[in-house]
C-alpha cells in the first residue's frame, strides 16, 4: 500500500508501565487524521514515537512505517533523514519551538539550507533568503521583510505559530504532525491557525496527523479520527460519525461535554 | 445593593502603559459574573485588584458599600474572610507536604475563625462531593479534578460571601471540566461569584452576567443571554464567532 504512515500494533512502555498499547492506524497521502485524547491518553507519545523522538526510557515495539521506512529500532542517522524528508512537527507552544536569541528569518533558514544542500540545489544566501520569504508568505505572515529580522518575543503568539509552521514546511515534509497547535492561543487566533493548517495541507497535498483534546477543533480539521484513552484506542471512524453518533461510552462522555458548552453558547445553559 | 462595585478603575504597572482603563461594573449580591477576555485583556490584573493584591491607580472598588482598602492589614483580614479565591492550576495551589485537612482548614486558622474546624472541613468536603476520609490524605493522591474540588472546599470553608475564580477550570480535561463547572454552579447558588476566564463556553454555562474585556477596557457588559443572542460590540461578535462548534447531527 502507498500509505504515508502505517502504525501497526504499536506499544510504548517503560520498564514497569505500558503507556500506549497495541495501537494501529494509517494515514494516506493528502489525508487529515485526528487523534483525540485527554491528558494521559498517550496521544503525544504516539506522535513522538512516529518521529523517533521518544525519551530513552520509553521502549517502542510493533511497527511504524513512515514513507516506507521502519521507524521502530531505526538508527538515529536514518531518523534524522526521515524527520527532514517525510515528517515535520508543529507543537503546542511556539515559544519553546523557537530559539529566543535568533531572528525568525535565520530560524527558518536553517532547515531550508539543509534541505537545499541535501538535494544538491543552490544553497547560496540569496537562494535561501528567497525560500524563506516564500515560506513566510505561504503561512500568510504580513510584512515578511520586517519579520525576518524580528525575534520571537517581538511578535504575537499567532505569528510565532505561523513561523513554527513555516519551519516545519521548510523541510518539504509529506506528513505534517500538529500536536495541540492551537491550544496555547487565544480563540480568535486559534481560528486563523486552524484555517491556515487546513489551507496548507490542501495546497501542498500533505498528510496530516492532528492531535488535540479539543473535539470541535478536531472536527474542523480531520476527516477521520481515533479516540484514545489511557494508551488505547477506544473508537475510530469518520469525524462526522464519531462526533455525532459516538459508540464508545467514553467518547460519548466527551461528545456530551463538548455539546454542553456549545449549547451554553446558544443560550441554553 | 451590589456586593461589589468597580467604579472607573484604572491601573498600570510602574510607569508602563495603562493595563486597565475606566473599568466600571457591578457584582450584585447572589449573582455570578463572568469576566471574559483574551491574553492582554487585563482580566488577570483586574482580578488582582479585586483580591486586594494591587491598588487601583484611579477609581475605586467598593465591597459591601465600603472602599476596598488593600493597604490596611486589619481591613484585609476581614476582607479575606468574606472573599476567597480559586486559581487555575490544581497542581501548584495545594501544598504537597500537607494533608488535605490542614489545607482545607488553613483559611479558618489564618482568619482565626472560632468553632470546630474539622466539622467545617467535613461539611466543605461534602459540598464539593469528596468523601470525608480524603481529609487524611495528601494532594498527590488526587487527580486534577479532585484537587480543584479540594481548592474549592478550601475557598468555601470559611463561608465567604464572594468567591473569585481565576481560570479555575481551564487546566482540566474536558470531561472533568464539565463536572467542576456543575460544582461551581451548585456553589454559586449559595454565594456570589466572579469567574475570570478566556473560555466563553464555560462562562456561558456558568454565569448570569458577562463583562467582556479587550485591551484593558470593557467593550460590552450585560446579561449572558442577551450578550450571546445579540452581541453589540464587534469584538464580542468576533470572539463568539471564532469559537469552534461541534458538527450538527446528521
Amino acid at each position: 500500500m502507498s500509505d504515508l504512515l502505517t502504525v501497526d500494533g504499536l506499544t510504548l512502555a517503560t520498564s514497569n508501565t505500558r503507556l500506549v498499547e497495541d495501537l494501529s492506524f494509517s494515514i494516506a497521502p493528502g489525508e487529515r487524521f485526528g487523534l483525540i485524547g485527554e491528558s494521559g491518553s498517550g496521544k503525544s507519545l504516539t506522535a513522538l514515537a512516529v518521529t523517533g523522538l521518544l525519551p530513552p526510557a520509553i521502549r517502542p515495539s510493533g511497527s511504524i512505517r513512515l514513507g516506507g521506512t521502519q521507524v521502530v529500532g531505526a538508527p538515529e542517522r536514518a531518523l534524522v533523514r526521515l524527520r527532514g524528508d517525510a515528517v515535520a512537527t508543529v507543537f503546542q507552544e511556539p515559544l519553546t519551538a523557537l530559539d529566543p536569541l535568533m531572528p525568525l528569518g535565520a530560524q527558518i533558514a536553517g532547515p531550508v539550507r539543509r534541505r537545499l544542500k541535501r538535494s544538491g540545489d543552490d544553497a547560496s544566501r540569496g537562494a535561501v533568503r528567497r525560500e524563506v520569504m516564500a515560506l513566510l508568505e505561504q503561512v500568510r505572515l504580513p510584512e515578511p521583510e520586517r519579520l525576518v529580522g524580528a525575534y520571537p518575543h517581538e511578535v504575537s503568539g499567532g505569528q510565532r505559530q505561523r513561523v513554527a509552521i513555516a519551519m516545519a514546511l521548510a523541510c518539504r515534509p509529506r506528513l505534517l504532525i500538529a500536536d495541540e497547535p492551537t491550544t496555547a492561543l487565544d480563540v480568535t487566533t486559534q481560528a486563523e491557525i486552524v484555517q491556515l493548517i487546513n489551507a496548507l495541507v490542501k495546497e501542498l497535498g500533505l498528510g496530516l496527523l492532528f492531535i488535540s483534546h479539543d473535539l470541535p477543533v478536531v472536527g474542523q480539521v480531520a476527516e477521520r479520527v481515533m479516540v484514545m484513552r489511557q494508551g488505547r484506542a477506544v473508537e475510530r471512524g469518520s469525524t462526522a460519525r464519531v462526533l455525532t453518533e459516538p459508540e464508545d461510552a467514553y467518547t460519548h462522555d466527551l461528545v456530551d461535554a463538548a455539546r454542553r458548552f456549545d449549547s451554553a453558547l446558544e443560550g441554553r445553559p | 445593593m451590589s456586593l461589589m462595585s468597580v467604579e472607573n478603575v484604572s491601573f498600570a504597572y510602574g510607569a508602563g502603559r495603562p493595563v486597565l482603563e475606566d473599568i466600571t461594573f457591578d457584582v450584585p449580591r447572589g449573582s455570578n459574573v463572568g469576566l471574559v477576555g483574551e491574553s492582554g485583556s487585563g482580566k488577570s490584573t483586574l482580578l488582582r485588584l479585586l483580591l486586594g493584591l494591587d491598588t487601583p491607580r484611579g477609581g475605586r472598588i467598593l465591597f459591601d458599600g465600603q472602599p476596598l482598602d488593600a493597604r490596611s492589614g486589619r481591613y484585609m483580614r476581614s476582607y479575606r474572610r468574606r472573599v476567597q479565591a480559586v486559581f487555575q492550576d490544581p497542581y501548584s495551589s495545594l501544598n504537597p507536604a500537607h494533608r488535605i485537612l490542614r489545607i482545607v482548614t488553613e483559611p479558618l486558622r489564618s482568619l482565626k475563625v472560632p468553632g470546630d474546624h474539622r466539622a467545617m472541613a467535613e461539611e466543605a468536603m461534602a459540598a464539593v462531593g469528596l468523601p470525608v476520609d480524603s481529609l487524611g490524605r495528601f494532594p498527590e493522591q488526587f487527580s486534577g479534578g479532585q484537587r480543584q474540588r479540594i481548592a474549592i472546599a478550601r475557598a468555601i470553608v470559611a463561608r465567604p460571601e464572594l468567591v473569585l475564580a481565576d481560570e479555575a477550570v481551564s487546566a482540566l480535561d474536558l470531561s472533568t471540566r464539565v463536572r467542576v463547572v456543575d460544582l461551581f454552579r451548585d456553589i454559586s447558588e449559595r454565594m456570589t461569584m466572579v469567574f475570570v476566564s478566556h473560555d466563553m463556553g464555560v462562562v456561558a454555562a456558568l454565569c448570569d452576567r458577562i463583562v467582556v474585556l479587550d485591551r484593558g477596557r470593557i467593550v460590552e457588559a450585560g446579561d449572558t443571554a442577551r450578550i450571546l443572542a445579540d452581541p453589540q460590540h464587534a469584538y464580542t461578535r468576533s470572539l463568539l464567532s471564532s469559537i469552534p462548534r461541534m458538527p450538527e447531527s446528521a
